[in-house]
């Protein structure tokens, strides 16, 4: 069978051109290597809804930042069920003398079409912001900005996608892509599969895929980012998201409210030339403290219950968003730094426009379903309403994680939604994502996933294949 | 909402002594609410030896131990026990929400003891950097995968802490054919007992490096090794001292927590430090009628001693409820 298009890559991006083409009559593939969706880039960031400011007013990441903000606001944190909080942003500055740096973002921001952006003065700031140190003299308000769950996101996207006709296949490397009459073959997890279209949407290794399919046509530059988490009971450390007034390369250290209630502090900006080093270090962990610190001094480093990095798949200073001339067929969407996150929805737009343009035809389907429920979460709902869903179904009142407050019931919920790995489950659910880090739960949740999907315990992973969790059962 | 004199949380050791002790000081009414399935909290996957010698005067097992009370409590007719119960909220008027399969229930309560334990610190408070594979555990969760579920979690592997829980994990991984390749320890003696030193560590071989520390875990999607560095007075890194060691498990000891978000939902005072509650004596907590005991209250070495204290909580609550013995 002849597919019309394989995306690659089912990061924020892949998914999000996977549920825009969903809405048409298409028969679409979205092959991911690792072993569930968003367990590349699209987990490990900021989760910052962009309002589209610090871009350069001519760049694509800035109209498409601004764009992206704008439909999820406006159309898909509803659809898809999201918790997309509109908490506003605080890019402060120490020295008065940088006022009028606030100014030009302030008035690039206006060009972009970013609304409502606003100098503020101490007296405002100590209003609304009152953990913030001396050292803050003012600061641009920019009200559009968020904050969303990163990974959630992806999984809405996907499943959304999925429910619409998308066919999804994960453990799927792409190895080989060669031309034939029709367009492409594609040859990844030991199978060959067929399409007329290709779009490369494969985060850090984009580059690579595009060479593959014949374009070598630019090279991905990893550069790392480091987050800590703070612990849920500073959730009220700041009630906006808190940036620094940025420099050449990075945005800088940021105080962040997360979705899920922990702040965050972060990230760092490093070049590396390893696209697989996710380490931390004592030195990131140092640069960020002092960041945050500055901006809130009553950050501490015993707040800190959690640390990751990422990589921002970085190529030259802006996304690549093109129809490859010399291999008719293939569209790379890479490149995708941040705010890729923030993007992906105008991205997703944007590229079904490039493949319509090339020729694909795009006929609406009568049937789209463009929403999707809701999942629940506990930890998100008053005990009144717990109460109702325990009564209907009791597995809700069975906790299994007690430091986010997790039921069982949510735990199979995460399975039966495609969690395959003990980080999709955490990811989903925050099972293990609290203070104790999985101490109480671990065992409990492997024995949910043995129960749901009939595996052996020395099979359960933590991140797919490599991860294995136990080395041998003994009964 | 139901009435009930006294509600205890947590039905490990420190809860179960509490029960019995409030009901021998006259409280005629106890709740003892079990997130588990069965009553014993820690004690359960401990199964060494070592338990008792204070209180009864011999050798037990965790499980032993657990058990002689359990059975008292599950005898005595005015202590109801509810299991698969998780305490979800606390007023400072003492009303106690709780899920359970298929109920989400609400008591006022007249006393309330909190008996719940603690949880582990983990690599992530210490923090040691690297990379975040599986095979990373914090080493009572270890205990339980071993003990609890006849799961090995590695083959060669590095424990992080000298702390008695760190020592015994030695000892179990090492029996259970585990090659324990070292402990490593930052301070310059062991945090744990003389007695599991030697038992746990010398007649098994493993090296004990007091002084050190591991300052990088490696392996993309398992561990695959850790990198130690020895410290200084100030802890800091002595230059040209570090070396590798190959591993795919690294157990993490390095301390408990006491677990006290319920009274700090009721508007208790705890220490930031040490998670504990601010109270002017043991079992006292700023809330009145709520009391802390057990591990909750502070970290204990041996079981014995949280059962002595928490006899002590049970009795400080009759008395507060206004109950002497019958
Ligand atoms: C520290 C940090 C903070 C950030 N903060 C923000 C923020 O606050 N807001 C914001 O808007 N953006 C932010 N970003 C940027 C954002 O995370 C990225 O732009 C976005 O996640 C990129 O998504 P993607 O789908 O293009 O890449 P990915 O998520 O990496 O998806 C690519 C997918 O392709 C798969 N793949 C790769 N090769 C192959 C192959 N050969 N075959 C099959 N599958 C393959 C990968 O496994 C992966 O799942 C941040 C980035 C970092 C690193
Ligand atoms: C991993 C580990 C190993 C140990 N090894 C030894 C040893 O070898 N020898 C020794 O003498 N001592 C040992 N100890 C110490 C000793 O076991 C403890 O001091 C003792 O078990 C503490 O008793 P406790 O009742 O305070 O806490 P726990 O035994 O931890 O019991 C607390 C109980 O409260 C329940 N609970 C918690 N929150 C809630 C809630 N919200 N609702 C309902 N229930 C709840 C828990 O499920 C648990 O059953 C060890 C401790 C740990 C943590």
């Amino acid at each position: 069978m002849v597919r019309d298009v394989i995306i690659v890559g089912a990061g924020v991006t892949g998914a999000a051109i996977a549920r825009e083409l969903s809405r048409y009559r298409l028969s679409v593939l979205l092959l991911e290597k690792e072993a569930e969706p968003a367990f590349g880039v699209s987990k490990s960031n900021s989760g910052i809804i962009h309002a589209g400011t610090q871009n350069p007013p001519s760049s694509l990441k800035g109209w498409l930042c601004v764009e992206g903000n704008r439909l999820l606001r406006e159309e898909l944190a509803w659809d898809l069920g999201l918790d997309f909080a509109r908490c506003g942003q605080l890019i402060v500055v120490f020295d008065a003398a940088d006022l009028p740096e606030l100014e030009k973002i302030k008035r690039e921001g206006e060009a972009l079409g970013v609304k409502d952006l606003q100098i503020v003065d101490r007296r405002w700031l100590d209003a609304r912001e009152p953990n913030l140190g001396p050292e803050v003299k003012a600061a641009l308000y920019v009200p559009s900005a968020g904050i969303i769950s990163p990974y959630r996101f992806v999984y809405a996207l996907v499943e959304n996608a999925v429910k619409n006709g998308v066919q999804l296949r994960t453990s799927s490397r792409v190895t080989a892509v060669s031309r034939s009459e029709e367009g492409f073959e594609v040859t990844a997890g030991g199978q060959v599969w067929r399409s007329r279209w290709l779009v490369n949407a494969a985060g850090l290794y984009a580059d690579e895929v595009s060479a593959l399919a014949g374009a070598p046509t630019f090279t991905i530059s990893p550069r790392k980012g480091e987050e800590y988490l703070l612990d849920k009971k500073r959730e009220h450390l700041a009630n906006h998201i808190i940036f620094p007034l940025p420099s050449a390369t990075s945005k800088g250290v940021l105080i962040i409210k997360t979705s899920d209630g922990n702040p965050m502090i972060g990230p760092t900006a490093h070049d590396t030339p390893d696209k697989e080093d996710l380490s931390t270090t004592d030195e990131g962990l140092a640069e960020v403290l002092a960041g945050a610190r500055r901006m809130m001094p009553s950050v501490d480093r015993s707040d800190i219950i959690a640390y990751f990095a990422g990589l921002r798949p970085a190529s030259g200073k802006d996304f690549i968003i093109r129809h490859e001339d010399s291999v008719p067929g293939l569209v790379n969407a890479a490149g995708i730094q941040s705010p890729g996150l923030t993007s992906a929805p105008a991205i997703a737009v944007m590229v079904a426009d490039i493949l319509k343009k090339r020729g694909l035809e795009l006929v609406p389907k009568a049937e789209f379903h463009r929403l999707r429920p809701r999942p629940v979460h506990l930890f998100q709902i008053p005990l009144e309403e717990t109460r109702r869903l325990i009564e209907k179904d009791p597995a809700y009142g069975d906790i299994v994680c007690r430091c986010e407050l997790v039921s069982a019931q949510e735990v199979r919920d995460a399975v039966k939604h495609g969690a395959r790995t003990l980080d999709g489950v955490k990811f989903r659910t925050r099972a293990q994502a609290g203070r104790c880090h999985g101490g109480f739960c671990t065992t409990r949740i492997m024995k949910i996933m043995q129960e749901e999907l009939g595996l052996r315990v020395t099979d359960i992973t933590k991140r797919g294949p490599g991860s294995e969790l136990i080395k041998e059962e003994r009964k | 909402m139901k009435e009930r004199q006294l509600v205890i949380v947590g039905g490990g050791p420190a809860g179960m002594a509490a029960a019995l002790a409030a009901r021998g000081a006259g409280v005629s009414d106890v709740l003892l609410l079990e997130r588990d399935q069965h009553l014993g909290g820690i004690l359960n996957q401990c199964i060494h030896p070592g338990f008792g010698l204070h209180h009864f005067k011999e050798e037990l097992t965790g499980p032993e131990y657990a058990d002689r009370f359990a059975a008292r409590v599950r005898g005595d007719a005015g202590i109801e026990v509810s299991l698969r119960s998780f305490a979800v909220r606390l007023t400072p008027d003492r009303r106690v929400s709780f899920l359970r399969p298929g109920a989400l229930e609400e008591v006022k309560a007249g006393a309330v003891i909190l008996a719940t334990g603690c949880r582990e610190r983990t690599r992530e408070m210490i923090p040691i950097p690297g990379s975040r594979p599986a095979g990373v555990y914090p080493a009572g969760l270890a205990q339980k995968m071993v003990n609890m579920e006849g799961w090995i979690p590695g083959r060669e592997a590095v424990v992080v802490g000298s702390g008695d829980i760190g020592l015994i994990m030695a000892r179990r991984m090492a029996l259970e054919g585990v090659k324990v390749k070292a402990v490593i320890e930052i301070q310059k003696t062991s945090r744990g007992l003389v007695r599991n030193v030697v038992q746990c560590l010398e007649d098994f071989g493993i090296p004990l490096y007091l002084g050190h520390k591991v300052a990088r875990i490696t392996g993309r999607d398992r561990v695959e090794g850790v990198d130690v560095v020895k410290v200084d007075e100030r802890f800091a890194e002595v230059p040209g001292s570090a070396f590798s060691l190959a591993c795919d498990t690294v157990l993490v000891s390095v301390g408990l927590i006491p677990e006290n978000e319920l009274l700090e939902m009721a508007g208790g005072e705890i220490d930031r430090r040490t998670n504990a509650p601010v109270a002017p004596e043991v079992n006292l907590t700023s809330v009145p009628g709520v009391f802390a005991c057990g591990n909750a209250c502070k970290v204990y070495d041996l079981a014995d001693w949280v059962t002595r204290d928490s006899e002590l909580a049970g009795r400080l609550a009759a008395e507060y409820l206004g109950v002497s013995p019958a």
